[in-house]
């Protein structure tokens, strides 16, 4: 039976909405002015193009969900991935559609502010404080900029204050009921997103974590909750907060790495297998090789190791020396480099040391873990060689050559034994592409090794290969592995010649898994060293206190017209001397509690604490860990720290008003105080705003004055 | 005033020496303090527990006096075991012995660490009758006729100290004997520790501050219900005393400190949540500590440095470290005592801040010029080269002075004032970028014009030597530094020596997850069969034990945190066991972590032997976990056959200990003929692990 009336009840918070559509129109008013480049726009642009055009490539600034967040913005806006990102200030062609670009990180930004309202409302302060909350970070021209355009910060400071939002959901919910694990579960969701767009979201997954163990070691401790039901709870934490992230975290590389399928700049660094899964480049080349690599196979050898650059062992028509600058003695025979490019010389063939003949047979032998064989340089038809005479760069390894007999009693010492590392079977086929095989000298046993050492004029500048006794340290410098690969059939060697100059055929598949795939991306993520780069305006984090140094982030062409991430200078001094305010009252309160003297309430106390977990415990984990890096690091990495500061300001003042002031003479100072910097800050918002949207053009004059600090860099043009 | 000093008379020119002023003292703030307190928090019912219960330490054990004689007869045994050999410099012991004899010659040297140890060993040297004469040259070199063993009997005698040392404080953490015998054995017959406190090294005498520390702040803590008593105060000054020790040796010492210190905090926090206590009773407790505990440490390593300057006066191989200031106070070297023009008379014109100045190199007179090319290594610079010759040359030769913190007009000083060369033409900064250049620049320093202004001391230069005929010269002493100041300038270069030590390509880098699963050991004497071989590897039943009681900890802590926590019923004793897994288990839990995790941050090069301070507090965990688990045997069995148990485990656990020692011993005591993978090797079958390399 329908009961009637049939009613609706919706309860709308009016400041909520309020606040939320100013922050839209904050964030996202003009959002295609400058139709040009801005900042950063021309590192991550590229990322964003190369994901229209589905091309592989590595950024080590973090893992994936950050591009593919932005490259959807561009996906929706119909963004061809025809741009060619190579300058700060390049005008946008005129039908690419700059709105949709910059759409994704604004609206990420906008939310901020709502949830910086629910959020003080959670830490369960009034919402006059979360007001105060919400103005700060509306009025925070840093944060402005900083989601207007093309950038990640925004994003990641969307996620990390969702997670917080719906773990304290999660938390403050009294009810058993399950619908609470909801917000935990979006918690987990979150915190994986924002992993997933920067790695500088671990730290505030980390501090969740944190806060989580507590509060389940609490529920631990519930002695009237039945075991069961704690074990219940504990496990849904569990997969919460633990295993949906990393399960999370993995999908974000499965997208990534299933859209970006076709080879492109950065397959270099990968190994071949990897390069080989990839369509084009690699794969073009060796698809249908033959896979078991045999008796009379012509190979190309790749290093396994991508450091300093990958390539190929090869070898020349030139010898080493006879005489080094420095005045030791060579073998003076032929040279064995590594060449980081495709060549011909880098066509090796394997030889059975027992036969003579370069061709395979019919079966084919295949070569196992373990055999013995020779190399035979295609091109020159030397055997690879290496003997106990001092490499000419690295005097403690032992010289590898082409041999060459001078007569001088220093016999051939050719044989190489088959070492398959990565082998499962124990007398494992060689396999093209898949085994990474050291070359084991017999006589020596000395490992064939990249030593990564350019070599001088004479070696035309390649790279050198020795021999080392090194069969303890596991290195990537020692593994070699076939990447082209075909049937050797050609027994004169002018038809060798022939045959080696022509590309390789025949046809196989050849798989590799998503699993695999993964972990060697973000393995080389993060091992992938990039230049130490200077940068005009990279700054300390000592200087992010008191915003010592701006960002230029871009300049019209010929007008005055310009951008830069300045931060709202009140609201930043206030927010700082907020952080030192609690941290003061938060060591009086705990000294003078130690003694006995209780001067607020158990539950002020538990809120007053919860405060300083949530906002100085995140600013710490968002700031000091900078402070002990070594890369280039700019203003805008303070930003997320900075969003915690300006929560903790209206909250703390709340703190003291209710508790620590008890006449209403002060309450009413304080008010008219707040009143008073409110109208200041938005003094200073408004005054930065032309610097803020570059928009409206200001008078060389003007921008002088607007040079608040004698360190900023603020930029005129001569007229 | 040195007559053979002053200009030649014939030079109009006035021309002077750069010296690059860049002092890394950002580095200097990377040390690790950023660390969580695991004490704090004691619950107050807790508190109330404690004190109602120990007023009078509990004696689960009567101490046995023979016990601990067998420990020191077995310690100092092995250690002294075959001291002498082999006859020859062992490895680091080149750069050691050779730092000991220049303390004997009052040479001037630098090294990264704080001189204490090395004074420590040339003292020991100095008293046994070694003349300082030895060159220490490398390793391998035969001492021959030279006096080692007093220096080496000295390192052994301090390395021998540690196993009862660990024994003390095990005894006095767990009250149990079992207990501290597991780890006095663990310690005694590891061949690591044997092996590194056999040579002429930092370690034994590092590894010595640090363990006395532990212990005195152990037995200090003891005294807690006899506060200001005699003993009270001797431990508090002993263990100041220590620490001071551990940071003068290396600064690995500082580790300690903070250990120490958390474990001050901790118990301070305690002491004011003690409401019997007046505030005059607490300011008393915190000022004897900040004495005995920061004062009294920095008192003394204060003056091991002034030591370290007034013995070493002469100069020496380590000038070049320091700044031409302090150079000038070195005996011997070329800055000592001169005498050099300084600007105060008025007729030649002197040079000033914002002055437009060419620099002339005088031996090939090219002028000092940068264009926009980009530098050979750092390639967002421009290149600095010297253009033209005998005067001659273009726009691009024009620098402007400045001088770091000046205004325009003041005078560009010698030695004293740091200055800026601004490129006219391109607007850039002269700097000096730290990178080597490769063969062809004979492996000196870039030297870069940078376009990014920022102040840096990279970019900051000082005029060192400075020649003019008209000048009347001042005399450096006025610029002699202070105490002080050469303090700061000694630890400036140690960091920045420290942080330099960047591994080399050929060179085998330790990684930190190496060391505790015995991964790899470093080769200390011999190379072939032929020679005779010592390698520093640890024992490794000893060190597995170690590891495996590292998890098992953990899991001890995790079940009965909960099972308390949870309420279930739990008898008086393993409600004892359970806070002594905590409170002793934890603070050397604590111990541990704080001589491994910093080192996973670490940009130097690392080596196995940096594990060892670790791997003290670990095999000291090891002795408490292991007693725990056998005492709760009878969780498992009946009671009957849980006291067997007991008795045949630890038995059993000291069997193995000493069987895999006499199967390792020749780790430590040599090894000659064929090599562990090879037949008819005296180690055959003992190569468990391929990266192990007797």
């Amino acid at each position: 039976m329908l009961q009637l009336p049939l009613v609706v009840t919706v309860q709308v918070d009016l400041v909520l909405v309020l606040i939320s559509s100013l922050a839209f129109l904050t964030r996202l008013s003009c959002l295609s002015y400058p139709n040009a480049v801005v900042f950063d726009e021309v590192y991550y642009g590229q990322f964003v193009s190369l994901y229209m055009k589905r091309i592989f490539f590595i950024d080590d600034s973090g893992p994936p969900l950050g591009h593919i967040i932005l490259a959807l913005g561009a996906y929706l806006g119909g963004f061809d991935g025809n741009f060619v990102w190579n300058r700060i200030g390049a005008e946008y062609p005129m039908g690419m559609n700059v709105w949709s670009l910059r759409l994704l990180p604004a609206l990420c930004g906008a939310l901020c502010v709502p949830l910086g309202y629910l959020l003080a409302l959670e830490l369960k302060f009034s919402h006059v404080s979360a007001l105060g909350a919400a103005v700060l970070l509306l009025l925070e021209n840093s944060l402005i900029v900083q989601s207007r355009f093309l950038l990640l910060e925004s994003v990641l400071i969307f996620f990390v204050l969702l997670a917080l939002l719906s773990y304290l959901r999660f938390q403050n919910s009294t009810s058993s009921s399950w619908s609470r694990y909801g917000w935990l579960l979006l918690c987990g969701v979150s915190c994986a997103a924002a992993v997933g767009v920067k790695y500088m979201g671990l730290v505030s997954y980390l501090l969740l974590l944190g806060v989580a163990s507590v509060d389940t070691w609490n529920v631990i401790g519930d002695r009237a909750a039945s075991h069961l039901s704690v074990c219940v709870q504990c496990f849904c934490r569990f997969m919460c907060l633990l295993v949906v992230p990393a399960l999370l975290y993995i999908f974000w590389f499965y997208i990534h790495l299933s859209v970006l399928n076709h080879s492109g700049p950065h397959d270099q660094l990968m190994s071949s297998a990897f390069q080989a899964s990839l369509k084009g480049g690699l794969s073009r080349i060796t698809k249908g090789q033959p896979l078991e690599v045999a008796f009379g196979s012509q190979v190309t050898l790749r290093s396994s190791a991508s450091h300093p650059v990958p390539c190929w062992l090869h070898s020349h028509k030139a010898n080493y020396p006879v005489r080094y600058e420095n005045g030791r003695g060579s073998s003076h025979q032929q040279q064995v480099t590594c060449y980081p490019f495709k060549d011909v010389n880098n066509w090796w063939i394997i030889k059975d040391p027992n036969r003579q003949d370069l061709v395979v047979d019919t079966p084919p032998k295949p070569v196992h873990h373990g055999d013995v064989i020779q190399l035979v340089h295609g091109m020159t038809s030397r055997f690879l060689n290496s003997h106990d005479v001092a490499a000419p760069m690295s005097p403690h390894a032992q010289e590898v050559s082409g041999y060459i007999d001078f007569n001088v009693s220093m016999p051939a010492q050719n044989l190489w034994r088959v070492d398959i590392t990565n082998r499962e079977a124990k007398s494992e086929v060689w396999k093209t592409i898949v085994s990474d095989v050291r070359l084991v000298h017999v006589n020596t046993s000395a490992v064939l090794k990249l030593s990564g050492v350019s070599l001088p004029e004479w070696g035309f500048r390649q790279l050198e290969v020795v021999a080392e006794k090194a069969f303890k340290v596991h290195s990537s410098s020692l593994g070699w592995t076939v990447e082209e690969h075909r049937y050797g059939t050609s027994q004169e060697q002018k038809d060798r010649e022939v045959e080696l100059h022509s590309p390789t055929h025949i046809d196989v598949d050849r798989k590799i898994s998503f699993w695999a795939k993964f972990v060697e991306l973000q393995w080389k993520m993060l091992t992938l060293k990039q230049e130490e780069s200077e940068h005009k305006y990279s700054s300390s984090p000592v200087e992010w206190i008191t915003m010592k140094t701006n960002i230029a982030y871009w300049l019209h062409t010929s007008t005055n017209a310009q951008i830069h991430l300045i931060g709202n200078l009140v609201s930043w001094g206030v927010a700082h001397l907020s952080m030192l305010a609690y941290q003061l009252l938060a060591v009086i309160y705990l000294l003078r509690r130690r003694r006995g003297f209780k001067d607020i309430s158990d539950g002020a106390w538990e809120q007053f604490v919860r405060l300083g977990c949530v906002c100085v415990g995140s600013w710490l984990v968002n700031f000091v860990p900078f402070l002990l890096m070594e890369k280039t690091i700019f203003l805008y990495h303070y930003l997320p720290a900075l969003c915690y500061l300006h929560l903790l300001t209206p909250t703390l003042l709340e703190h003291v008003h209710t508790h620590l002031l008890s006449s209403p003479t002060h309450r009413r100072l304080l008010h008219v105080c707040v009143i008073g910097v409110l109208l200041y800050v938005f003094l200073c918002f408004w005054t930065f705003c032309p610097l803020t949207y570059g928009t409206p053009e200001l008078s060389a004059s003007q921008l002088q004055r607007l040079k608040w600090r004698d360190s900023w860099d603020i930029l005129y043009r001569r007229q | 005033m040195d007559k053979a000093d002053c200009p030649s008379q014939n030079k109009t020119k006035d021309f002077s020496t750069l010296r690059n002023r860049k002092i890394c003292a950002s580095k200097a703030q990377q040390s690790s303090f950023s660390l969580v307190s695991k004490h704090k928090n004691v619950q107050p019912a807790e508190m109330l527990k404690d004190g109602t219960q120990l007023p009078s330490p509990p004696g689960h054990e009567p101490r046995n006096k023979t016990l601990l004689i067998l420990v020191v007869v077995l310690s100092f045994s092995t250690r002294f075991y075959k001291l002498a050999e082999p006859p020859h410099v062992c490895w680091d012991e080149t750069h050691f012995g050779k730092m000991g004899s220049y303390y004997i010659n009052r040479t001037f040297f630098f090294d990264v660490h704080p001189p204490l140890g090395k004074m420590l060993i040339g003292f020991a040297g100095f008293m046994t009758g070694y003349d300082g004469t030895f060159p220490f040259i490398k390793p391998g070199d035969k001492y021959e006729e030279h006096n080692y063993l007093g220096m080496r009997g000295f390192c052994a005698a301090l390395g021998s100290c540690l196993p009862i040392f660990a024994y003390l404080i095990v005894l006095e953490l767990s009250q149990a004997q079992s207990a501290a015998l597991i780890t006095a054995s663990l310690l005694i017959f590891d061949t690591g520790c044997i092996t590194i406190s056999q040579y002429i090294l930092l370690d034994p005498i590092l590894m010595f501050f640090i363990m006395a520390a532990v212990l005195s702040m152990i037995k200090f803590n003891q005294q807690r219900y006899r506060p200001f008593t005699a003993p009270w105060w001797m431990w508090l000054v002993l263990c100041g005393a220590n620490l001071s020790g551990a940071v003068g040796v290396k600064f690995v010492g500082l580790f300690i400190i903070v250990l120490v210190g958390l474990n001050t905090i901790s118990d301070l926090w305690v002491l004011l949540g003690d409401l019997n206590l007046s505030l005059v009773d607490l300011l008393k407790h915190f000022l004897a500590r900040v004495a005995g505990l920061i004062l009294l440490p920095l008192f003394l390593y204060v003056t091991i440095f002034a030591v370290h300057f007034v013995v070493l006066n002469k100069s020496g191989p380590g000038d070049g470290f320091f700044s031409s200031a302090f150079q000038s106070r070195l005996i011997g070297n070329n800055l000592h005592n001169v005498s050099m023009p300084e600007s105060e008379s008025r007729t030649p014109v002197l040079v000033r801040h914002g002055d437009i100045i060419r620099l002339e190199h005088k031996e090939t007179t090219r002028n000092l010029h940068a264009h926009r090319q980009e530098a050979p290594l750092t390639k967002k610079h421009f290149q600095v080269t010297g253009y033209g010759i005998n005067g001659t040359g273009d726009s691009n030769d024009l620098w402007r002075v400045e001088v770091c913190g000046g205004q325009r007009g003041d005078l560009v000083k010698v030695l004293r004032s740091k200055v800026r060369f601004l490129h006219k033409a391109t607007g850039c900064v002269l700097y000096s970028s730290g990178k080597t250049l490769p063969k062809w620049g004979w492996e000196q320093v870039e030297v870069t014009c940078s376009p990014y202004l920022k102040e840096s001391p990279s970019s900051q230069w000082n005029i060192e030597d400075h020649f003019h005929p008209e000048l009347p010269n001042i005399s450096l002493s006025v610029l002699k530094p202070n105490f002080l100041e050469i303090l700061l300038e000694s630890h400036i270069v140690m960091i920045k020596g420290n942080s330099g030590l960047k591994p080399k390509d050929n060179e085998m880098n330790s990684k930190p997850w190496h060391w505790p699963i015995n991964y790899q050991g470093l080769r200390f004497s011999g190379v072939n069969e032929t020679e005779y071989r010592v390698y520093l590897l640890g024992n490794p039943v000893v060190w597995w034990i170690n590891l495996a009681s590292l998890g098992l900890y953990v899991i001890m802590v995790a079940v009965a945190s909960i099972a308390i926590k949870r309420g279930l019923p739990l008898n008086q004793s393993r409600l004892e066991h359970s806070r002594l897994l905590k409170r002793g288990g934890g603070l050397l839990l604590l111990g541990w972590l704080l001589h491994y995790l910093p080192f996973h941050a670490m940009g130097r090069v690392l080596y196995y032997h940096h594990y060892f301070p670790a791997m003290l507090f670990s095999s000291m965990l090891t002795g408490v976990t292991l007693d725990i688990v056998l005492k709760n045997s009878d969780l498992l069995l009946h009671s009957i056959y849980s006291d067997r148990l007991k008795v045949g485990g630890w038995l059993l656990l000291q069997l193995s200990i000493l069987y895999s020692f006499y199967l390792f011993h020749p780790l430590s005591y040599g090894m000659t003929g064929p090599l562990a993978h090879e037949p008819g090797s005296a180690m055959a079958g003992l190569k468990w692990m391929d990266s192990w390399d007797f």
